[in-house]
């Protein structure tokens, strides 16, 4: 009977197993993509929340499950003041990236006329990604120094009487590294949305006597719209995940969420670094979410 | 003399480089014409088009609108509007929102807006889809909205670039008759770009042949399809022969031809082909000197003494039919 049963379905398959062997291939060709994010993604984060609940002591880990470690997070002081600083800092750069990003991809795609020189000029903007985060940030250290090429040069056409302190070491020279790390970023989503709009459209607002300024905020900017957002994810995200460059350019004075997290995995205080890294994500989580609210990126996408 | 709504072309060129896209083009259309600029791409007519309506700079000459100088005026300026040819609606605005945009930038306020774009929408038949956006409409939906856009800011002239080629043949036969209502009613010009000569014949008051950046010929529609001057236009325009005979180059449209016996008749050949078009058929023929002629006879015609493929024919015509051709 299962013979009989074998050979009707190899000859006439049924619908059924039509459906079946559809199924099955799309679980298969989804799999090896589901199994990398389950490895690289899912698992860590699993191991992160987990730990999260585990209970410290000044020379122990252990397995448990409580609150404690959220509970000091949240009651302390530190933690609404660090996070606080990491939200301003995010803000900071993004206003600073998005307007340098928009300029820039506007020159690009409406003022650059031939596509060779719009390559040309993309491709000159992602030289400084041939060296690596943390030699682009280093550079700026002896520029913006005490003794550094900046003070010296204000200093010698008498713009200042003696060396600006706050140039390095500071909020300033936090903001200024991560505007230089990530406005390309900005650019490069933009860019990408603002290739797409029909020239044509630019003709028909100056048609109907739209002024630049007009055009600009009437058409390109609402049409730019996906892009804007999804650079700013990119800015956010980095930004406050960042702990690097806020380490570097602010000589360890200034803290952020990230560092607070490095500080812990230092004094191998994991439980507490995971509930830290546990209140990030859900804040850029959260952040991003809002954002999603307000442009629909998908057709970006 | 010349009336104040005039359009004129004096000299028009433009250069790109070193190609000439359109070369010394000067022509005179009057007020409330309805005009088609017909030829093949890149004939120069897309560039005329948008040298008028202010999208591309002037090399040379001038252009003139009631006697004005509109050539280096902002496209808004110069009593023109245009229709592109992708309709070039703002995919971020409703229709309503499209149709008032220029009132928005003239900073007219909402209530007036609304007023006036809805009036336009009225013209148009386009009220009820007020509210969607283009890419939630149809083809033909999508150009009455282009056309109440460009019409909003009562130009002198419309200019159309190409405006029926992105729609289905029984919808561009629909489109066409609402043009020409559109501009009977209105009274203003229109300038019709177009590639297709049934398009121009079916619009058009007036024809401006192009051919490599120059007009070919140009004048009343019928007037320039009854007596075509060069080869080209006969050929562009669709429906003439063009044969070589002893006495020179003539053009003899289809449906002049007769056919008679070999022996009588003024050129003779084979037939090559016969292909039946329900009230008419096309009968093709090798005449001498290699050439190939067709002749458009009514079925009752043909039926009456049909034809077989390869038999031996001749072709006649009324004397004024043959039309000399220069070069």
């Amino acid at each position: 009977m299962t013979d009989s049963i074998a050979t009707s379905a190899a000859t006439v398959p049924s619908q059924e197993s039509k459906h079946r062997s559809a199924n099955t291939s799309g679980w298969l060709l989804a799999s090896p993509l589901a199994l990398v994010l389950a490895v690289f993604l899912v698992a860590p984060i699993v191991m992160i929340i987990a730990v999260s609940f585990w209970g410290a002591t000044e020379w122990t880990i252990y397995p448990a499950f409580q609150f404690d470690n959220y509970e000091f997070l949240l009651s302390s002081d530190v933690t609404y003041r660090v996070f606080v600083n990491t939200l301003k800092y995010a803000a900071i750069t993004w206003v600073f990236t998005l307007l340098i990003g928009f300029t820039v991809a506007y020159f690009l795609a409406f003022h650059v006329r031939s596509l060779t020189w719009q390559i040309a000029l993309f491709l000159l903007c992602t030289i400084p990604f041939w060296t690596s985060n943390i030699i682009r940030m280093i550079s700026w250290i002896p520029f913006l120094g005490r003794n550094g090429l900046a003070n010296s040069a204000l200093l010698s056409w008498g713009v200042i009487d003696e060396p600006l302190e706050w140039l390095l070491f500071s909020d300033f020279s936090v903001i200024l590294a991560f505007v230089h790390l990530y406005t390309l970023f900005m650019v490069v989503p933009i860019f990408n949305t603002m290739m797409r709009i029909d020239k044509s459209l630019i003709e028909a607002a100056a048609d109907a006597g739209a002024s630049g300024w007009q055009t600009l905020w009437h058409v390109i900017v609402p049409l730019t719209k996906p892009g804007i957002m999804i650079g700013t994810i990119f800015v956010i995200a980095l930004v406050m995940g960042d702990f690097i460059t806020v380490r570097f350019m602010s000589g360890s004075q200034s803290a952020n969420v990230g560092r607070m997290i490095q500080n812990d995995i230092s004094l191998l205080q994991y439980p507490s670094a995971a509930a830290t890294a546990v209140v990030l994500l859900c804040t850029v989580l959260l952040m991003i979410g809002i954002l999603l609210r307000f442009v629909d990126i998908r057709k970006e996408l | 003399m010349t009336r104040n709504l005039d359009l004129e072309f004096v000299n028009l060129t433009k250069r790109y480089g070193d190609t000439v896209a359109v070369d010394a083009v000067s022509y005179h259309f009057a007020a409330g014409t309805y005009a088609c600029l017909l030829g093949p791409s890149g004939c120069g007519k897309s560039s005329t088009l948008r040298m008028i309506a202010g999208h591309e700079s002037v090399s040379d000459g001038s252009i003139l609108l009631g006697n004005r100088d509109i050539s280096d005026l902002p496209p808004a300026k110069r009593g023109t509007a245009m229709m592109f040819q992708n309709y070039a609606l703002f995919p971020h605005l409703s229709v309503i929102e499209n149709v008032a945009f220029s009132l928005k930038m003239q900073g007219k306020d909402a209530s007036e807006r609304k007023r006036r774009a809805t009036e336009m929408l009225e013209l148009v038949d386009m009220v009820l889809l007020k509210d969607r956006l283009p890419a939630q409409l149809s083809g033909g939906q999508q150009q009455r909205a282009a056309l109440a856009r460009a019409l909003i800011t009562k130009p002198e002239v419309l200019l159309l670039d190409e405006p029926l080629s992105a729609l289905d043949p029984f919808l561009r036969i629909r489109m066409r008759a609402e043009l020409r209502r559109l501009q009977r009613d209105l009274g203003i010009t229109f300038i019709h770009v177009t590639h297709g000569q049934d398009e121009a014949l079916a619009l058009a008051d007036e024809i401006v042949v192009m051919n490599d950046a120059r007009i070919e010929q140009a004048g009343k529609t019928r007037a320039v399809f009854e007596a075509p001057q060069t080869a080209f236009v006969a050929r562009f325009l669709g429906s003439h022969n063009v044969i070589a005979l002893a006495e020179g180059v003539v053009a003899i449209r289809a449906d002049a031809l007769r056919i008679n016996t070999p022996e009588t008749a003024r050129i003779r050949g084979s037939v090559t082909n016969i292909e039946y078009q329900g009230t008419h058929v096309a009968l093709t023929a090798k005449v001498d000197g290699d050439q190939e002629v067709t002749a458009l006879l009514s079925d009752k015609d043909f039926f009456g003494a049909p034809k077989n493929l390869g038999e031996a024919i001749g072709l006649d015509w009324e004397a004024e039919a043959a039309h000399a051709l220069a070069g």
